[in-house]
């Protein structure tokens, strides 16, 4: 292996993608992720925002970590690795799964895609090589980080159908949610599937490095009939708190790199509790979460809408207006498809219970002097926003 | 066809033997499988040579007297239990005439005056701070977390036992060298070097320890715990024979060459056992008795086992470093400074601390000692039933000779062993000549002989980290498993080993405690 001497001259990698848009960033807001350079917000966040909701959207997905998964044990592997049954998971299908240390504390999330009978690729938020191999122990598989080896765009709005066949990719309109399909843009082979993090109908498209750009000039081709705008990271915190997905790292502690006792979160205390499958067979984590499956709740991240239209913030939660302190914003975001103050936080429940009247005490300010509001908070099962156009196979053509 | 019991033990090893028979005798119906066709493990005695013409007591081929309770409680004396002769310890030196070491003196050319007064109040002090560790050897570890009633009792009685058996000012000394090694302590209390070796010898022999590792003072004072019932003495296999039969007399059913391949796992609990042959036993609970990693790793598997735990198994530290060799002798060995009478006793080759330091050394980088130590004995004057008339056996414990040996055992041995003939020959000039037969048993030979990973006598090093609430580790204390109705048993649990019978009586008294057994 040889070492580039100059790396620190650059110290973000450019994804395949990025001289396609290197271009395109009005603002020059831009964000790290996973040591990649990409797009905070390209122009303007509510154009980008938009984007998802009405128009088509693309973003550079390529810096999620995703890891291969291959061998006569994988699917065993999985299944010890996961909390979710995997029973139903099969080639040309994707699941979304969680996983946890030995406490029933999450490490992580993520999707799982099935390829073939034994080969699968797991997309993670967060770098786990180290926990996927250690729990690899006693099982015939290969795991290997193939992060910089795939390139990818999640291609996400209700028109996004329509842009993907103009731009050449046939196949897709029978395709459905969670499926994935192998297929062509003109000459570039590309792995489409009908995933995302918005909340919206889209598809994620998965190609090798060197066929990058192609593709993203076969889709930005079709520009002049359709609105397709390239979006970063802010607009995406909008979509997927509307969207009701949970972020780990942010949202709550990945158990990993949890240094403080208690601190960490089991799948049931964020709500994921319905990847939890306590029957499937055993898992990394089974008899912690069985035990706390048998206590109370203590504690849950809770979709709330927030009163009135002042940006919350990172606000305390109370048990009732001037009540005692139960939790905190863990993030928020104002609708504007649902003109309504979103936020997902992290409540202590009393007896077992949510308690009945929440409230966020927050400051704002109003011409730059600082003042305190209470707003009502109004708990959500649901996620605030999922479109019918969503799920619709085929999808409505534009 | 399936058989039911109500608790399965694995391996015969004497902690499994006692195990087994204390289960028994609270009315448990108990199956004992174990691997080999003979029981008793690392204390069973052995045979090699021509048509098998020589013995010797086993890998084990010294140990103290178990302790009275034990006894009592198998009827171990009501079926032949007998305590061999106690011995001496001879110290060798190249140049210079042996020192004899006994359990309150120690004589010899050119040894001064302090250090003979110092001797037995230093035997005397260590043996105090061992008795007052006993409260924790003599029962399961106590769990910091959620302190039980148990627990708490255990923890008051040693803080009583430290603070008032020893008084204040000795409190302070234990709590001084508790935790540091023995070659400083050592370094304090005498001038001689042979007499400083000698006793380093014991702190380090059979651990991957030199005498200036921390918590070398630890494991000398289990060795001490040891001796409380009586001084070491040569193996005469009457333990193991007493163990079989009363366990056998108590119900159990013991089954030699009975392997275990694999524990059935149901739902996160121990079911039964499946042996080699394909056979099934189904049981309430099961008992391991052989090393804690190969129980998880082999018997129930890692993928059986939560990530962590099964990582933090695969990184427990326990690489023998001890080998074994086995001579049979045309006649009685003649070593330089020492007269026949003392070939009964123990002779150690391990002239000075250094020397003991510098033979660990080569071990860490996976070398064989190039001047080893020795620790000898001549069991065939104390059974000369052990070689054929005329002729002698002699049992050697060989250290250090690493487990993962540069080049591989099987390609190195024939030279090491010639290395360490020659080694033992400018003690015991013309030695060479005087070997029929020979068996030779490195790290390796006695992982595969005895099932003990990497050929570690204790089934895991007596480290601070892996010793009391933390052995063998961190979510199996107390000889728990994460597996419901799995248990452990052997040496690599608290308090470790020696052939003391305590890992196996603890390890039962928990299991009957628990309600585990009903």
């Amino acid at each position: 292996m040889t070492i580039d001497r100059l790396h620190f001259r650059q110290p973000l990698a450019h994804t395949p993608f990025y001289e396609a848009y290197a271009d395109l960033s009005k603002t020059e807001n831009w964000a790290t992720w996973n040591s990649y350079k990409v797009p905070r917000i390209v122009d303007k966040l509510s154009v980008e925002y938009f984007a998802v909701r009405s128009g088509c959207s693309v973003m550079d997905l390529t810096p999620m970590e995703k890891y291969r998964i291959e061998g006569p044990d994988a699917r065993s592997y999985l299944d010890k690795l996961v909390t979710r049954d995997l029973s139903k998971l099969r080639p040309g299908r994707v699941t979304y799964v969680v996983w946890c240390n030995d406490d029933g504390k999450l490490i992580d999330d993520g999707t799982l895609f099935q390829f073939d009978t034994n080969r699968y690729r797991l997309c993670a938020q967060h770098h786990q090589l180290d926990w996927l191999l250690m729990s690899a122990d006693g099982f015939d598989v290969e795991i290997a980080l193939e992060t910089h080896d795939v390139a990818a765009l999640a291609v996400q709005g209700p028109t996004s159908y329509s842009v993907l066949e103009m731009a050449g990719i046939a196949g897709l309109e029978d395709l459905e949610p969670f499926g994935i399909r192998e297929l062509a843009c003109g000459s570039v082979p590309v792995v489409v599937s009908r995933t995302g993090y918005t909340g919206d109908l889209g598809y994620e498209l998965w190609v090798a490095p060197e066929h990058a750009i192609a593709l993203w000039n076969s889709i930005f081709a079709v520009r002049g009939r359709y609105d397709i705008h390239l979006i970063g990271l802010d607009a995406l915190e909008m979509v997927r708190i509307e969207a009701g997905f949970v972020m780990p790292g942010f949202d709550f502690n990945c158990a990993e790199t949890t240094i403080r006792d208690g601190y960490d979160r089991s799948p049931y205390e964020v709500g994921l509790g319905w990847a939890v499958h306590l029957d499937k067979g055993r898992f990394t984590g089974r008899k912690a979460l069985r035990a706390e499956k048998l206590r109370p709740a203590g504690r849950r991240l809770t979709k709330l809408v927030v009163d009135g239209n002042k940006p919350v913030g990172e606000a305390f939660i109370y048990a009732g207006r001037k009540g005692k302190q139960v939790g905190e914003i863990k993030c928020t975001t104002w609708s504007p498809i649902l003109k309504a103050n979103l936020a997902i936080a992290d409540i202590d429940y009393i007896g077992g219970k949510l308690p009945d009247s929440l409230w966020a005490r927050f400051d704002y300010q109003r011409e730059l002097k600082w003042r305190t509001a209470w707003a009502e908070c109004h708990p959500q099962t649901k996620p605030f926003y999922t479109p019918e156009h969503r799920s619709k196979t085929p999808p409505a053509r534009f | 066809m399936t058989e039911r019991y109500d608790a399965i033990v694995i391996g015969a090893g004497h902690n499994g033997l006692v195990c087994a028979g204390y289960l028994a005798r609270a009315g448990m119906r108990v199956v004992l499988c174990e691997a080999s066709t003979a029981v008793g493990g690392m204390a069973a005695g052995r045979r090699f040579g021509d048509g098998e013409r020589y013995g010797v007591p086993g890998l084990a081929h010294l140990h103290c007297p178990v302790g009275k309770t034990l006894c009592n409680d198998l009827k171990l004396d009501d079926f032949g239990y007998s305590v061999g002769e106690p011995i001496d310890t001879i110290a060798l030196a190249p140049d210079a005439a042996p020192l004899v070491l006994g359990v309150d003196s120690v004589k010899g050319d050119a040894l001064n005056d302090a250090d003979i007064a110092a001797y037995p109040q230093f035997r005397r002090r260590y043996a105090g701070f061992a008795a007052a560790l006993a409260p924790l050897f003599e029962t399961k570890p106590p769990r910091l977390k959620n302190l039980a009633t148990g627990d708490l009792s255990t923890l008051t009685k040693l803080g009583w036992k430290i603070r008032f058996g020893l008084g204040r000012d000795i409190m302070y000394e234990f709590l001084r060298v508790a935790a540091i090694n023995i070659h400083d302590v050592l370094n304090e209390a005498f001038d001689d070097e042979r007499l400083k070796a000698a006793i380093a010898l014991d702190a380090v022999l059979g651990s991957a320890m030199g005498p200036r590792t921390p918590g070398t003072v630890l494991t000398w004072l289990q060795r001490l715990h040891g001796e409380r019932h009586g001084a070491i003495a040569m193996s005469n296999g009457t333990l193991v024979a007493a163990l079989a039969q009363s366990a056998e007399a108590a119900g159990v059913t013991i089954r030699p060459g009975c392997p275990v391949e694999r524990v059935l796992i149901d739902d996160d609990r121990a079911t039964g056992v499946m042996l080699a042959g394909g056979e099934t036993l189904e049981a309430g609970i099961v008992v391991s008795g052989i090393d804690p990693r190969a129980t998880f790793l082999q018997l129930v598997g890692a993928p059986q086992l939560d990530t962590m735990f099964a990582n933090r198994v695969r990184q427990i530290r326990g690489a023998g470093v001890v080998g074994k060799l086995h001579l049979g002798l045309e006649g009685l060995p003649e070593f330089s400074g020492v007269d026949a009478s003392q070939l009964r006793q123990r002779l150690l080759i391990a002239p000075t601390m250094r020397h003991v330091e510098r033979a660990f050394n080569c071990s860490k980088y996976g070398e064989c000692a190039e001047h080893p130590v020795f620790e000898i004995t001549v069991p065939s004057l104390a059974d000369p039933s052990l070689a054929p008339e005329g002729r002698h056996v002699m049992s050697v414990n060989v250290a250090y000779l690493p487990f993962d040996v540069k080049g591989g055992w099987q390609e190195n041995k024939a030279a090491i062993v010639r290395h360490i003939l020659a080694e033992l020959a400018t003690y015991a000039p013309g030695i060479e000549s005087q070997v029929s037969d020979h068996e030779f048993l490195s790290p390796a030979d006695i992982e595969r002989e005895y099932g003990a990973v990497q050929g570690h006598w204790h089934h895991g090093e007596l480290s601070i980290h892996q010793s009391f609430m933390l052995r063998p580790l961190y979510g199996a204390a107390q000889y728990d498993t994460p597996v419901e109705q799995l248990y452990l048993c052997s040496a690599g649990c608290h308090p470790g080993g020696g052939v003391t019978g305590l890992a196996g009586r603890n390890a039962a008294k928990r299991i009957l405690e628990s309600g585990a057994a009903s």
